[in-house]
């Protein structure tokens, strides 16, 4: 019976949790609740009139949920970024603030499958794809081995967190012999997820911007670095409005892998602009749209370098020792990987791939205003998730929120978890 | 209710959910009986729908058939009168506009090139100096890109080598159309639109019966037609007779013996598809 009533006191203190907060809670929650209603407008207002309100044509059948979609199961993965260090080195600092990658994990992937249940078509048809009721094309369709990577990794990290917060909250450590294991399976899954994701562009020999072996590497590259550069805004964050501590040699050493991550990401962007400039063959003609544009259509061009600019910013500023210290520069550096990553994998990826398109059209694709005004939506519901969860997670680990049963927390409580 | 009846009920309940779950989805696995009476539903909405009697119907493949098209680039006079019976025949929406099967304006000097070629021309008259046309559609490829990527098995070949979609199960998700090297999958971004009075009505389950919204449509080579051996509309109305249509199991028919004497190609052969769409030079 402790255990109902242990649960329902966590259930009721959670709800309590969630409840209060001070007007700048509310008015981030009150922002979000407004993209959210936005988002949902033009949801239905795509349901009912058809994709035909995005700017998707048939020339470009994917365009900015797609790039999103691709950009979160980016953010997703990085979580790994800490586990590596945390478990595998045991490196204690950044052991504290893994949970809190796994949170982000688990936003990021409900907004992955958001954005994909927001392209299909037929979204009332999504339980075709769901065994047994529906049929999973497996293991031909890379698109089947992604949704089943995407739910396990979601289910891994839903375990781990539940069951470390869960424990915590009743004044008991956790159990080694569950989570070590799978936060240890959590890193191959974590880089699996990304190269599916990867794979699913790679595979098709119809688009030969894709179709490059170097696909996959890219994507774990700029993927640790993006998402870290979320995670880094967040620790500052809950560090400046909770009691929680972080040490500033966790955040730096984060910072540092970023820039090592970030040095990979622009040298394998390098060495696809060499392979594909100086050989100079017709499939050139994808990177030189997204770089230079062709003929008059050049809406690409100024995102192109944009991003360049962020990324090169990102590693000149993290390459710096003293700039990682530096608190102003490393939230500019963090901007700019997220910037940086973002247009290159919402735009830069999904739209050169398909233009011109199989048959040499050309069709410039910018998202339409409900595309936007959805994907905010996106973006907001896992913000939500993200601070809901926070609201909750960040008492429990200070000690503050926790059953009754629970023991008095003793001194270094409870994020010492070893 | 006894505990005993409580767990047979439950067991039969279990095994009955089982059994649908794991049940045929797509329309071609079901029985012959439950595709039927799905169809007769078909039938009845499309009437209700367009005001006038529809035959949905479920011929399968026959036998020692495996179809294959070819057409005689050096006749083909890109006049686009195929276009347009084929958008007549398989009811493909007239707005938004959607059409199976593009015609390519393109230059003799520059070759079979895509990315110099148009498919919006237009000249006063047809052909244009200096032009040849390439009409493309599904090439029907025998290892379609486009059936290997699809998650939900809602597009596959059928025994008589043509690939189709069910439109009861695709869900509009498109990866088959970023996976068709040949640009012939269409969305239907908005609900397609066919006058009432243009409807054709004599339609098959796999093909040409009016499609909803959100899903990916093609050409299925008039399987309405072909399986019931007729041609297919563009065949049929090509004025200069470029286009060809038959049995590639046959060895006396008219597609074997272009294969086997003129000069054939097939589209981005590098891409290893072996499309059953064959270009040939007559002259
Ligand atoms: S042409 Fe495209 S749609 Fe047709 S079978 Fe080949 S890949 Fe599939
Ligand atoms: S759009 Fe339909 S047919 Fe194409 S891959 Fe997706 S489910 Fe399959």
């Amino acid at each position: 019976m402790t255990v109902v009533r242990q649960f329902a006191q966590f259930v009721k203190g959670s709800l309590r949790l969630v409840w209060h907060g001070n007007a700048a809670y509310w008015t981030w929650l009150a922002f979000l609740g407004v993209l959210i209603a936005s988002g949902g407008l033009a949801y239905a207002r795509q349901v009912s009139e058809g994709l035909g309100v995005t700017a998707m044509r048939d020339q470009v059948s994917w365009g900015f949920y797609i790039g999103n979609f691709t950009f979160l199961v980016g953010v997703a993965a990085a979580a790994v970024v800490l586990v590596i260090p945390a478990y595998v080195y045991d490196w204690k600092p950044i052991r504290e603030i893994v949970i809190y990658g796994e949170l982000l994990a688990l936003s990021a992937i409900t907004m992955c499958l958001l954005f994909v249940l927001v392209d299909i078509g037929r979204p009332d048809r999504f339980w075709h794809l769901l065994p047994p009721v529906g049929r999973l094309n497996f293991p031909q369709s890379i698109l089947a081995w992604d949704v089943i990577v995407l739910n396990i990794y979601f289910a891994i990290n839903f375990i781990v967190v539940t069951h470390i917060l869960y424990r915590a909250f009743n004044g008991r450590h956790y159990n080694t012999r569950v989570v070590v294991p799978l936060v240890l399976l959590s890193i191959p899954m974590a880089v699996g997820i990304h190269t599916v994701t990867a794979f699913l562009f790679n595979g098709l020999a119809a688009r030969p911007y894709w179709n490059a072996s170097i696909l996959a590497p890219q994507f774990l590259a700029s993927a640790f670095c993006s998402g870290p550069a979320i995670l880094l805004i967040v620790l500052q964050l809950l560090r400046r409005f909770t009691r929680f501590e972080i040490q500033d040699e966790a955040i730096s050493k984060i910072a540092e892998l970023m820039a090592y991550a970030m040095f990979l990401n622009l040298f394998l962007h390098g060495a696809e602009a060499f392979k594909e400039f100086y050989s100079n063959t017709e499939h050139a003609v994808y990177v030189r749209y997204w770089f230079f544009g062709l003929g008059t259509h050049t809406t690409l061009v100024p995102y192109a370098w944009t991003a360049v600019g962020l990324n090169v910013l990102a590693f000149g500023l993290f390459i710096v020792p003293a700039a990682r210290r530096n608190w102003v520069l490393l939230n500019i550096g963090c901007l700019a990987t997220y910037a940086g990553c973002y247009i290159d994998k919402g735009m830069g990826l999904i739209i050169p791939g398909l233009t011109p398109d199989t048959l040499g059209e050309i069709y410039e694709y910018a998202p339409s205003i409900v595309e936007l005004r959805v994907a905010a939506g996106v973006f907001a519901i896992g913000f939500l998730i993200f601070t809901l969860m926070l609201k909750v997670a960040v008492p429990i680990t200070l000690g503050e929120f926790h059953g009754d049963d629970a023991p008095e927390p003793a001194p270094g409580w409870p994020v010492a978890w070893h | 209710m006894t505990r005993r009846q409580f767990t047979t009920s439950a067991a039969a309940a279990a095994a009955g959910f089982v059994l649908t779950a794991c049940g045929p989805k797509r329309l071609h696995e079901m029985s012959k009986d439950r595709l039927k009476g799905l169809i007769a539903e078909m039938e009845r909405k499309y009437a209700e729908q367009y005001g006038t009697a529809v035959h949905v119907a479920d011929t399968a493949a026959m036998p020692g058939v495996e179809f294959a098209y070819a057409l005689d680039i050096s006749r083909c006079i890109g006049c686009r009168r195929c276009v347009y019976a084929c958008v007549d025949e398989n009811n493909q929406s007239r707005d938004p506009q959607v059409h199976w099967i593009r015609v390519f304006s393109m230059e003799k000097e520059k070759g079979v090139d895509f990315a110099e070629a148009n498919p919006y021309y237009q000249p006063k008259e047809v052909p244009e100096e200096g032009h040849f046309y390439v009409p493309v559609a599904c090439q029907q490829c025998r290892q379609a890109p486009c059936t290997k990527v699809c998650p939900t098995g809602a597009t596959w070949t059928d025994p008589d080598g043509i690939v189709v979609i069910d439109y009861d199960w695709c869900i509009g998700c498109r990866y088959c159309m970023a996976a068709c090297p040949y640009g012939a999958r269409h969305f239907n971004w908005r609900q397609p639109t066919i006058p009432k009075d243009q409807l054709n009505v004599n339609t098959h389950y796999l093909g040409n019966r009016p499609r909803p919204k959100g899903v990916v449509e093609k050409c299925t080579f008039c399987i309405q037609r072909t399986r019931k051996g007729r041609y297919p509309a563009c065949v049929e109305v090509c004025p200069v007779g470029a286009r060809k249509f038959g049995n590639l199991l046959d060895p006396e028919s008219e597609i074997r013996y272009i294969i086997e004497h003129k000069r054939v190609m097939v589209l981005k052969e590098e891409l290893n598809t072996l499309p059953k769409f064959f270009y040939f030079y007559a002259t």
